[in-house]
Order: C-alpha cells, then structure tokens, then sequence
C-alpha cells in the first residue's frame, strides 16, 4: 500500500503529471475574481473565504479525471483490482495521493491569495484549518466520481456534473466555518460538521467507489 | 402470486397494459376536476389574491418531485439486490418525470414569489434543496445516457442513486443550517390539524391524487417503452446473427 502512495506521488509528480496545475488554477480564478466583481477592497474581504473555498474546490475538480482514468488506460487498475490488498483500500490510497499532490498545496498557497483578496486578518486561520479539513473529503468523493466515469470515453464533463452536487454539504459548511471565522464569530460548530462529512465520507464512499469500479471492469 | 412476478416482463407489460389506461383516465378526471374547482370556485385569499391558487400545482408537483426520487432509490435497490431489469428500468423511467416535476415545482414557486415575496428567486433552504434535487436529476440522467452497455448503466446508476440520496438529505440538513427560510412551513398534515379551510384542501388533495396517478401512468407508459425498446434491440441482434 505504501508502495503504490509513492508510485501514485511520482507519477503525479513527474513531468506531465500535471503537478502544480491545480495551484495554477487556483491562482487565476481568485485573481480573476476582482476583475469580475470590482476592486472594492470591503466587496472583496467579505466574498473572500468563500472564494478560496470554491477555487479550492474547482482546482481538487481539475484533476480528478486523472486520478483513475490512467491506470484503467494501461490496464493497472485491473492489476490492482486483482491484487492481493482489497480495492477499498486502493481507492482510499489513491483519494490520499491526491489529496497530497493536489489540495494540500492549495491549502499552503490559500493565505497568500487571502492577502490578494483582502482576507480579514482573524479568518486566515479559518480558512487554512477548513480546507484542511475538509479537501480530503473533497478528493475522496471525487474517487467515487471518477470511478464511476473511468470507464467512458468522454467522462470529464460528467464527471463534473456527478461530483459538483456530491460537493454542496461540504461546500457549505467548509465556508460558512470560514466565513463566521472572518466575521469573528465562532465557526466551531459548522467545521465539527465539516469533520463529520470528511470522516463519514472516508468510511463510506471507498466501499462505494470499489463497487462502481469493479462494475466498470467488468 | 407474489410482487416477484412483475419482474417478469411480460407478465408486467400484460398487467401494465391495462393499468395505463385506469391510471390516466382517473389522473385526467382528477387533474381537471381539481384544477377546475381550485382556480375558479375557491375564495380568494384575503391578503394573497388569487395568487394562492398555485399551490393546485405547485404543492402536487413538490411531492411528486422528492417521491420520484424515492421510487427511483426503491427500483435501484431491488435492481441490485435481485436483478429483476424491469426495476431498473422503472427507476431510468421515472427520472426525467422526476425532473420535470421539480422544474415545475421551481417555476410555480417563482412565478408565485415574484408577486408575493417580490422576487423571483431567494437562497431559501427550501428552494435551494429543490435545486440540488434538479442538479442530482441531471446528473443521473447523464450518467444513463452516456454508458452504452445497458446492464452497467443500470448499476453505475443505482450506485449513484444510492449515494445521491445520502447527499441530497444531507444537503436538505446543510442548507438549513446556512440559511434562515423564507418558505412557509408544512401546511397540510397527516396526524396535526391543517391550518387550511377545507375549501381550499379538498381541490388540494385531489390534484394531489391526481398528480399521484399521472406520475403512475406516466412511469408505467415510459417503462412499457423501454422495455418494447429492449426487445427490438434483442430482435435486431438476432437478425444480425442469423
């Protein structure tokens, strides 16, 4: 298992990995946010925690077409899927690999954008401590996403209209803990929340994305 | 005799075949019985107008929104749990009626809104779930039209059925919690008393029944379709081999 996170993070992480795509992306839509809503600094630090969180959350979207569609491509996700570790655990170290190559670098950058948008000075904490916490939800519900697209053609459309609804809970809540955070008040509640999706999610969708995949493999 | 034997789809298309025509007639008959007797003979709300009168369309079409959803999460599990196709089928049947009743459900509570609460469109709980439930209808019907194989399809949708039914309750509670509604509360109930003349409820109940009867025909109309669908793809595969 460790094996196949290191081989999921070199492959990533090569040239033509696309790493460091997602922080690109990241980059561009917060700073084409002024230029669409205007360069009131007071419009900008309200919108802010709510910004980070949907670019955020359109990057982790970016790149997870790429999380299964390779290795079905080349055959090793039906290596994996008759390997002697079961494939719920597969699903969770690649939803893991993923969550390192490409949130947790979100994570980093998002207080340098905060700065971009005039993000309140009590809310960086928020904002870093709830993408945090909720992007691993974030990758593991796109696993089941891309498992179920792995077997199309021309699945990353779709895959985005799948995953997107899948993302509202943790959406909502990943912001509101930032937002309240950036008002001053207390966002411990709606990220105890966030917590609790991330965990449940982990539980519960690996079973959900194996089953899908070995559909698709059939 | 037992449920079981509507898998079976010849015994469903025979039982179905004279089902359809009850079900629509009795629909037709209590749509516009119904609809009738609410537009034209009820009183005019004292503070609302003639306004109210949506709710002959809107309320049925809400409930049969979230309980076309529902059947959907029924017929996926009996697909997966005992693979009877005429199931699955049912369930593909049901989704685009499902979504079209939760636009309908939209748009009379935006046409309603515009006049009464002075703007078409809030970030209500309520409205705001309802257009979660759509996006989740659009995706299953995507998921359907894009795989060809039709038993994997069948699956990879009942999954997604299944998944989508924990996040859109899960989305109904998150959305109530980010933000404070402007929607009404339940006015019609089963076990409290309603706090609705019963000039108005019973109309309301009966575009209701209505709106359950079309929604029965209109499924058992589209599965029969798809089932007919189904045979023809066998014969013209045998027609090939041969």
């Amino acid at each position: 298992m460790i094996a196949l996170f290191l081989r999921d993070l070199r492959q990533a992480t090569r040239a033509g990995g696309g790493f460091g795509l997602g922080v690109a992306f990241f980059l561009i839509v917060v700073v084409l946010v002024p230029f669409g809503v205007g360069p009131e600094s007071e419009i900008l630090a309200t919108i802010a925690p709510g910004i980070l969180w949907v670019g955020a959350l359109l990057s982790c979207l970016l790149s997870l077409d790429r999380l299964l569609a390779l290795d079905y491509e080349d055959g090793s996700l039906d290596l994996l899927a008759t390997a002697p570790i079961p494939l719920e655990a597969v699903v969770v170290i690649k939803a893991l690999a993923h969550w390192v190559v490409t949130s947790v670098p979100l994570v980093i950058v998002a207080p340098m954008l905060g700065v971009l948008l005039n993000l309140p000075g009590g809310a960086y904490g928020w904002v870093v401590i709830t993408l945090l916490v909720g992007t691993p939800a974030l990758s593991i519900i796109g696993a089941f996403g891309a498992a179920l697209t792995v077997g199309l053609k021309r699945g990353g459309l779709l895959l985005s209209l799948l995953v997107l609804p899948l993302y509202v809970p943790t959406l909502i809540f990943g912001a509101e803990a930032a937002r309240r955070g950036a008002d001053g008040l207390d966002g411990t509640t709606p990220l105890l929340m966030l917590a609790g999706i991330t965990l449940a999610s982990l539980a519960l969708l690996p079973f959900a994305a194996a089953w899908v995949i070995r559909i698709n493999l059939r | 005799m037992s449920l079981w034997e509507y898998a079976n789809p010849k015994k469903f298309m025979q039982t179905s075949g004279w089902l359809l025509p009850i079900f629509a007639v009795s629909s037709a008959v209590m749509l516009t019985v119904g609809l009738v007797w609410g537009f034209f003979f009820t009183a005019d709300d004292y503070r609302q107008g003639s306004t109210v009168k949506i709710i002959f369309l809107h309320v049925p079409a809400a409930l049969m929104a979230i309980n076309a959803w529902f059947m959907m999460l029924v017929t996926s599990l009996i697909w997966l749990i005992r693979r009877h196709h005429v199931s699955a089928l049912a369930a593909k049947a049901a989704a685009p009626i499902g979504m079209v009743m939760t636009l309908i459900a939209l748009v009379t509570g935006a046409v309603w809104g515009q006049p009464m609460w002075g703007t078409w469109w809030a970030w209500d709980p309520r409205l705001t779930s309802f257009l979660i439930l759509f996006l989740f209808y659009l995706g299953y019907i995507a998921m359907w039209a894009s795989v060809e194989n039709p038993d994997t399809a069948a699956d990879l949708t009942s999954v997604l059925c299944l998944v989508g039914s924990v996040f859109a309750v899960l989305s109904r509670y998150a959305v109530n919690f980010w933000n404070q509604g402007l929607h009404q509360g339940a006015t019609f109930s089963v076990d409290r008393e309603t706090n609705i003349h019963s000039s108005y409820y019973l109309p309301a109940y009966l575009c209701m029944a209505g709106f359950v009867a079309l929604f029965i025909a209109l499924v058992l109309l589209r599965t029969r379709t798809e089932i007919r669908k189904r045979r023809l793809q066998a014969l013209l595969v045998r027609e090939r081999l041969a």
